[in-house]
Parts: structure tokens; sequence; C-alpha cells
């Protein structure tokens, strides 16, 4: 009798805690979200989003912003991938588990715990400064390709990680080359776990302020070609609410970050559902 | 010797890391019969198959002694081609492997990989080796699903036509209906009897009753060592060695 109440009063706490766990984290979540849009989305219009901002931001719209983000995004994405899908297929399939794979992991996640304003500074000094880039798309877009690079890394192999040693078995049983089995057998059903990573790596890079102050600039001019200096969304929150220029347009700037945000997330998972249902 | 014998393994002896698998295995293997390898659990049954093809190349730290030959042609030769090899040696596995693609698209893909693209070439292949794996008329309406929701031994007899759209001349089959039923099971026994007409057919068979009812010669193998070989009636009603009536008898195993 004793036992059994300790039980039924056991699971009662421990789903109470769980409970409390998870409504808090939404609660953050809604709150943090219901704030900016609330206080953002009464500003927006089809100027805030057309017109390029005047007088330092105070008055205008926000679309060099809005064209740099994406253009920096674009370039950290097009640089990224490739090399990270690289490192992950050569890391899982194409080395076998020693000294150099370990130093190349253990490079990796140090890099992942590398605080982005660390990536500003190498980008500044070395893209911008000593590559004589200038501050630019093309160098805020490469620090941010060096920036989420561990995160297409790591996401890529684990997908890697998850397909069956039976698919690439049947594969070579067939005759097929390395080359073969891992594009035919490998990454055709890896694909859904490594769209994820870019994904997660593309909000990062619309995100992130820190790397790009110190590598793309803050000019407010649209940009002309990949040497043109910009500023992002974030950038221009940022200094519009601390150099306290316009805190309605910091918070319509926000609740477009948000949005871009949620949209891309929205438009993966339906292109990520579609290309499972496809495939089954 | 060379030109009677589709296979023959010679003093063939096989190492993972340290431990050996198999200890100087010679056996010959000739063309057109169902061979079947037989014994307990780890006995190298396995590793000798996937020698036959070089899969085992795809383990690290494996080392053998000894050679294969092939038509007389030793399958060990650096200068050997493995995906040429592979193509002429073709193996089951003994799960049902479908890849996650259609039906079509899984006969197809060992003709892709060699470079046949051709639509109507592809069409041809994938009809003739679904037929001769007797599953043509389970599946001809439906070409374009998943492999996976076929039925374990539907699956299982297409891996069988996977290999077969390669032509390969041997095939090796690794307990092909261990996660079987009865039903599928005799199925795919008779395909097998259908294909020793034109290929070699080398079987781990999933029970000493199954080794009866289909082999032409048979090999019983204990702890990497190959007992006694010969013609099955024989080793089921007369066998020479102590260890091997033991086990047929089901004594042990």
């Amino acid at each position: 009798m004793k036992i059994r109440q300790t039980r039924y009063l056991t699971q009662m706490v421990a789903k109470i805690l769980i409970w409390i766990a998870a409504f808090f984290t939404m609660a953050v979540m809604a709150l943090i979200i219901f704030q900016v849009l609330s206080e953002g989305l009464p500003v927006l219009s089809p100027g805030f989003f057309l017109e390029t901002p005047r007088s330092m931001g105070r008055e205008g719209g926000i679309l060099s912003p809005i064209i740099g983000t994406i253009a920096l995004t674009v370039v950290a994405i097009i640089v990224a991938t490739p090399l990270g899908i690289g490192t992950a297929i050569f890391l899982w399939e194409y080395t076998r588990e020693g000294r150099i794979s370990r130093i190349i992991r253990f490079g990796i996640g140090c890099l992942a715990g590398v605080p982005s304003i660390i990536f500003g500074l190498f980008g500044f000094v070395f893209f911008v400064i000593y590559l004589n880039m200038g501050w630019s798309i093309l160098s805020g877009g490469l620090a941010l390709a060096a920036m989420i690079l561990p995160t297409v890394i790591c996401t890529t192999e684990e997908a890697l990680k998850a397909i069956p040693y039976s698919f690439r078995e049947v594969s070579y049983s067939l005759g097929g080359t390395k080359w073969q089995t891992v594009t035919r057998a490998v990454l055709p059903n890896a694909l859904p776990g490594i769209f994820t990573g870019i994904i997660l790596g593309i909000c990062r890079s619309i995100e992130e302020t820190a790397v790009v102050i110190l590598t793309a600039g803050s000019s407010l001019i649209i940009p002309t070609s990949l040497f043109s200096p910009v500023r992002t969304m974030s950038v221009h929150f940022y200094i519009l609410a601390r150099e306290g220029i316009s805190m309605e347009m910091a918070y319509g700037t926000g609740a477009t970050l948000i949005i871009l945000v949620l949209l891309v997330n929205t438009i993966a998972n339906w292109l990520l559902n579609r290309y499972i249902r496809h495939r089954a | 010797m060379f030109k009677e014998n589709k296979i023959t393994i010679k003093d063939f002896s096989f190492y993972y890391q340290s431990i050996q698998a198999l200890r100087d295995i010679s056996l010959d293997i000739r063309p057109q019969e169902i061979f079947v390898i037989f014994g307990p659990a780890r006995s190298g049954k396995t590793t000798l198959l996937k020698s036959l093809n070089r899969l085992t190349d795809l383990i690290f730290g494996t080392t053998h002694t000894g050679t294969i030959f092939l038509d007389g042609l030793d399958i060990y030769d650096p200068k050997i081609s493995l995906t040429h090899l592979r193509r002429r040696v073709g193996m089951v596995f003994d799960l049902p492997t479908p890849l996650p693609l259609s039906i079509f698209d899984n006969v197809a893909y060992g003709p892709k990989l060699k470079g046949t693209i051709q639509k109507r070439r592809l069409n041809e292949i994938v009809e003739k080796a679904l037929r001769s794996a007797v599953l043509w008329e389970e599946v001809k309406d439906r070409l374009h699903a998943s492999a996976l929701r076929l039925s374990g031994g539907q699956q299982q007899r297409l891996c069988i036509a996977r290999i077969l759209a390669l032509e390969p001349e041997v095939l090796l089959l690794d307990e092909p209906c261990s996660g079987l039923d009865p039903i599928s099971t005799a199925s795919i026994e008779e395909t097998l009897n259908q294909l020793k007409k034109e290929y070699t057919i080398i079987l781990i068979p999933h029970n000493v009753q199954q080794a009866s009812r289909v082999a032409d010669r048979a090999a019983f193998f204990l702890n990497g060592e190959l007992i006694e070989e010969g013609p099955v009636y024989k080793m089921f009603t007369r066998p020479r060695d102590k260890r091997t009536e033991d086990y047929v008898t089901g004594k042990f195993g």
C-alpha cells in the first residue's frame, strides 16, 4: 500500500515538473515573439519593405538591410554548404577513425564553441584588412560561412551516420565504386538531415549581428556588387535601438526579422515533407 | 584443373585483426550447381562467402593467405577490377536489403552504375531480372511503388532480381530465407532451382533441412575449418566425419 502511494506521488511530481519546464520554455518564446510583433507589426507597411532608410533610419523603410541580409546569407550558404558537406563525407565515408579525423573533429568542436564576435574579429583582420576585401558582402559572407561551418558539418555527419551500413554494402556488392555508393546510396537518403543543417545555418546567418557589424560594415546604400558594404537587419536593429535613433523602426525591423526566420523554417519544412513523401 | 571448376579456393586463411576466421580452406565449386556451405554459427561461412567477391575488403584490419580463382583468374590479383568482380559474383544478404527506392530503381541500380541509361534497355533488363526471380507477375503493375512496401519474401526476391540484372556468373546467398516464413522460403527455393540452370549458386542455408532440400554438393564448416565436402546425399546419409554426422543428426548446432 505504502509503496504504491509513493510511486503514485513520484509519478505526479514528475509530471508536474515536466509540464512546468515545457510551459516556461513556451512562455518565454511566446513572450519574446509577442512583444516584438506587437510593437513592430503596426510599423509594417508595403512602403516599409520597399523604401530605403532615410535620415539614418528614422524615416523610410528597410529595403537595403533586407537586401543586405539576403545577400550575406546567400554568400555564406553557397560557401559553407559544399565545404561542410564535403568535410562530413570525408570524415565519415573516406577516413577511418584515426588521428587525422580526431584532430579535425576536435577543431570543428572548438570552432562551434567560439563566440561569434571572434569570427567577426577574424573576418575583419583576415578578409577585410589582410585580403583587402574591405567591408563588403564578400567579407561578411565568408566570415558567416566560417561561423556556420561547424553546424553544417555536424548535422551532415549525423545524417550520414544514420544511414544503415547495409545500403553501402549493397551498393558495393552491385559493382558500385566508392563515389557512386556515396552519391547514389548514401546522400539521397541523408538529404533531409543535411537540409536541416543548412536551414539552421541560414537562420543563424540571418540573425547574426556581431560577425556582420565587423565585416560587412553598416552602409545604408543598396549594394551593387559583392564588394559593396551592406547593413543587415539585425545590425540595423542594433544601431537604431542602441543609438536611440528610432525604437519604432527598430521594432519594425525586429518583427520583419522574426517573420523572415519563421518563413524560412516553414518553407523548409514544407519542402522537406514533400521530398520525404515523394521518396517513400 | 581450372577449366571445369568455376571457383577454386586454394589454401585460403582469413583473419580479422588477430582472430583467425578461416583455416586453410581448399574447395572447388563447379558451374551450374547449388553448392551449400553449412555449419553452426561463427564457423566462417559468411566470411568465405564475402571473400568470394571481396566484400571483406570493406572491413578494416582483415588479412588473408592463400587465394581464390574465378575461372582460373586470381581474384586477389592487385590488377583486378573490384567493380567488375562484384558484377560477376553477386551477393544476396541474410536480411532483405532493398534500397529505399522504387521496385524499378532497385533492380536498375546495378545496370545504372555500369553506365546503362537508355530507358528501353533498362526496361528490358528489369523485366527479365524480375521474371528470373519469379517476382514479375506480382509487381508488374506497380514497378514505381516503393520497394519497402513489398513483403519480406518479395523483398528478398527483389534483391535476387537486383543481382540478376547484372547478369552475374556466380550467385552468393547468405541465409536468404532466415527472416522468411515457410511459403516465402519455398518460393525462393523454387527460384533457386530455376536459376541453377544458368548460374553457379553458393548458398548458406538457414538450417540443415534446407541444405538437404536444395543442394547438389555441400561443405560442412566448423570453427573456420572445412570438415567435409561432397555430394549432399552422401553427407546426409553416410558422412565420413563424426562431427558432420553429429551436426546433421542434430546432436549439436
